[in-house]
């Protein structure tokens, strides 16, 4: 599903280039339950958003889907993110202005353009779901933490996307929040056979995860399936 | 679409006191501009109705060479009969022309039989000079209903004042003709006109049957033929279908006729150029404020928005939807301040109206205004108004979409 071929990010930090991700080489299959782990600096973020299709390598190609997108023009790749993936990220990010119901109505309208029919019953399905559906409509400043995430969760499921890629989904959490909010994803995962990839330092999601890939220095160190 | 106005609305609405604050700007703008509009063009309508229905009408045709020496008023440049007929001739079938009067002018001196002094006259034959400048009438003091009868004169109020003569006296009225002789003529005061700006403001009328005896004149003679169109805004298409009489020369191949519009003999009409051009600063003006208002408040937005925008970016919204989003609030910000700039300004105006505004020019005073605000303001106004508020947006929305979604989800 996805595959990486010698992938490599070098940022340029005035006359210094910093190689941040070097010669990565994953591939990922469909519903797998992956956690990128390593030490702050190690390149987690970076390559959640290589593979992601948000950052684009510096050399190397990312596959998704047979399609190469380190060859996608902006408006291609944003396109494909809409209709492929999905992204939860460490604070949430729900747009202020939108009620839960429309945040996750969101994608499906200004991105996917489905009908309102259609619309409704994915958005009601997913609030269904992460167990929303009597908050649909109020705004994010209205809700807790843990309920902003399953809103961000429902979001990034509503259209369907084959993989879904968090980065730090449980960092703004408490424990116990955190804890369902994983049960949610291995839920979800085994109904809709649906590709985690998060990037995390927490141990709550290295322990759930099926397979750990441990970067050092943008270098993968260690990748191992691990059995639940 | 309906859910990008959705969405901008909202956005509009998320900063509340900024979002009104510019508006109200805006709004303060449309209002000025359209207010200052309403007062001058009925400022412009009412005063070239004035000069042109009470004094000058629309075009005038004289004999080549007279306007350049019409502060001397010639009587050896009047019109003859045969040149008559070549006007004649054109005029009674120009669809344009609605009516014409004839006008001998000249100089003479006016006496009371106690002193005397100079004056300006224009010999009028009254029904066509009613016909063709309906206002003259209201510019006479107890005017009579005949307006003008043989053997009376309209003095101007300034010679009246002057030489203290009232309406129903006697004076003498003293020329040289062409010839060189000089002839009197005992007419009655019927009335005394009031002034008005521009040449010939200050004139005072006798009927051209007098002027003829006073004169001498045996054939058709005069100075210059007064023409009313019938559409005001066909001036110039009425100016080019009378060009033919321009193109008329005389044995020594020498033009014989001068047509010229009310535009070109006074000079209210380079007030009226300074109006416009006063206008045209007010809307750059206006231009400004949206301009710099609604650049402000969308740069400002953007760079309070960019995690939002990073999110959007990075759940798949294509760089174009995103300058719609915030071309959209550009445009709603531009669509308020026209619309609620406009109604207040209507009802502003229709103040003004009922009340109506005295003001004095030149020599006229207890003039009252009554401005009425045109929909063609109203909708340049409001267009002007909405594309600069587009344009204003542009280069915000353009910074939004370029944004790189992984750098703007790592703002603050």
């Amino acid at each position: 599903m996805i595959e990486t071929k010698h992938v490599s990010k070098v940022y340029k930090m005035g006359e210094l280039d910093l190689e941040v991700i070097k010669d990565l080489n994953i591939s990922i299959g469909s519903g797998e339950f992956i956690a990128i782990v390593g030490p702050s600096g190690s390149g987690k973020s970076t390559v959640l958003n290589i593979l992601g299709g948000l950052d684009i390598p510096t050399s190397g190609e990312v596959i998704v889907d047979s399609i190469n997108i380190t060859e996608l023009g902006t408006t291609a790749l944003a396109l494909f993110r809409g209709e492929k993936i999905g992204f939860i990220f460490q604070s949430f990010n729900l747009i202020p202005v939108l009620s839960v119901y429309e945040n996750i109505e969101y994608p499906l309208i200004m991105i996917q353009h489905l009908p309102s029919q259609e619309r409704e019953k994915r958005v009601l399905e997913v609030l269904k779901e992460v167990d929303m559906l009597d908050q649909k409509e109020k705004y994010p400043d209205q809700i807790s933490g843990g309920q902003k995430q399953r809103v961000a969760i429902a979001r990034a499921l509503v259209t369907n996307p084959k993989i879904v890629f968090a980065d730090e989904p449980t960092a703004n959490l408490d424990s116990k929040t955190a804890h369902r909010i994983i049960e949610l994803m291995h839920k979800i995962k085994q109904d809709y056979n649906t590709t985690f990839v998060f990037a995390t330092h927490d141990e709550k999601i290295v322990s759930s995860a099926e397979r750990l890939i441990t970067l050092v220095d943008g270098q993968i160190t260690e990748d191992k399936k691990v059995t639940l | 679409m309906k859910n990008i106005i959705k969405i901008a609305f909202r956005n509009l609405k998320r900063s509340s006191r900024r979002t009104l604050l510019t508006a109200a700007l805006i709004t303060i703008g449309v209002i000025f501009v359209l207010v200052y509009s309403a007062l001058s063009s009925s400022f412009k309508a009412y005063m070239v109705g004035e000069i042109t229905d009470s004094m000058m009408g629309h075009i005038q045709i004289h004999k080549k060479g007279y306007i350049a020496s019409v502060d001397n008023l010639p009587l050896d440049k009047n019109l003859n009969s045969k040149q008559i007929d070549k006007v004649l001739e054109l005029l009674d079938n120009n669809p344009y022309v609605e009516s014409y009067t004839f006008r001998i002018k000249l100089g003479g001196m006016f006496s009371n039989y106690v002193s005397s002094t100079n004056i300006r006259l224009n010999a009028i034959d009254p029904e066509t000079e009613r016909k063709t400048l309906p206002l003259f009438e209201t510019r006479i003091q107890e005017s009579e209903p005949h307006l003008l009868k043989e053997g009376e004169m309209l003095i101007p109020e300034l010679l009246a004042k002057g030489m203290n003569v009232k309406k129903g006296d006697t004076a003498v009225l003293v020329v040289n003709n062409q010839q060189g002789s000089v002839n009197g003529l005992n007419l009655l005061v019927a009335g005394i006109v009031e002034p008005i700006s521009g040449p010939g403001g200050r004139d005072g009328y006798f009927h051209i049957e007098d002027a003829k005896k006073i004169l001498r004149i045996t054939e058709a003679e005069v100075s210059e033929i007064v023409i009313r169109i019938k559409d005001v805004s066909k001036l110039q298409a009425a100016m080019k279908s009378m060009q033919s009489l321009a193109l008329i020369k005389n044995q020594k191949e020498k033009p014989v006729f001068e047509i010229h519009a009310w535009t070109k003999l006074s000079p209210f009409y380079n007030i009226i150029k300074m109006l416009n051009l006063m206008d045209i600063s007010i809307k750059i003006i206006l231009i400004s404020i949206v301009l710099i208002s609604i650049l402000n408040v969308m740069i400002m937005s953007v760079y309070e928005r960019i995690k939002e925008i990073g999110t959007i970016a990075a759940m798949g919204t294509p760089p174009s939807t995103i300058v719609k989003l915030f071309l959209t609030e550009g445009f709603m910000l531009g669509v308020f301040g026209a619309i609620v700039g406009s109604i207040i300004s209507f009802i502003i105006v229709k103040v003004i109206d009922m009340i109506g505004i005295s003001f004095a020019f030149g020599r006229q005073s207890e003039l009252v205004l009554h401005p009425s605000l045109a929909m063609s303001d109203i909708l340049s106004v409001s267009i002007i108004v909405i594309i600069i508020a587009l344009i204003a947006s542009i280069s915000p929305a353009f910074k939004a979409a370029k944004l790189n979604p992984v750098d703007a989800l790592r703002q603050n």
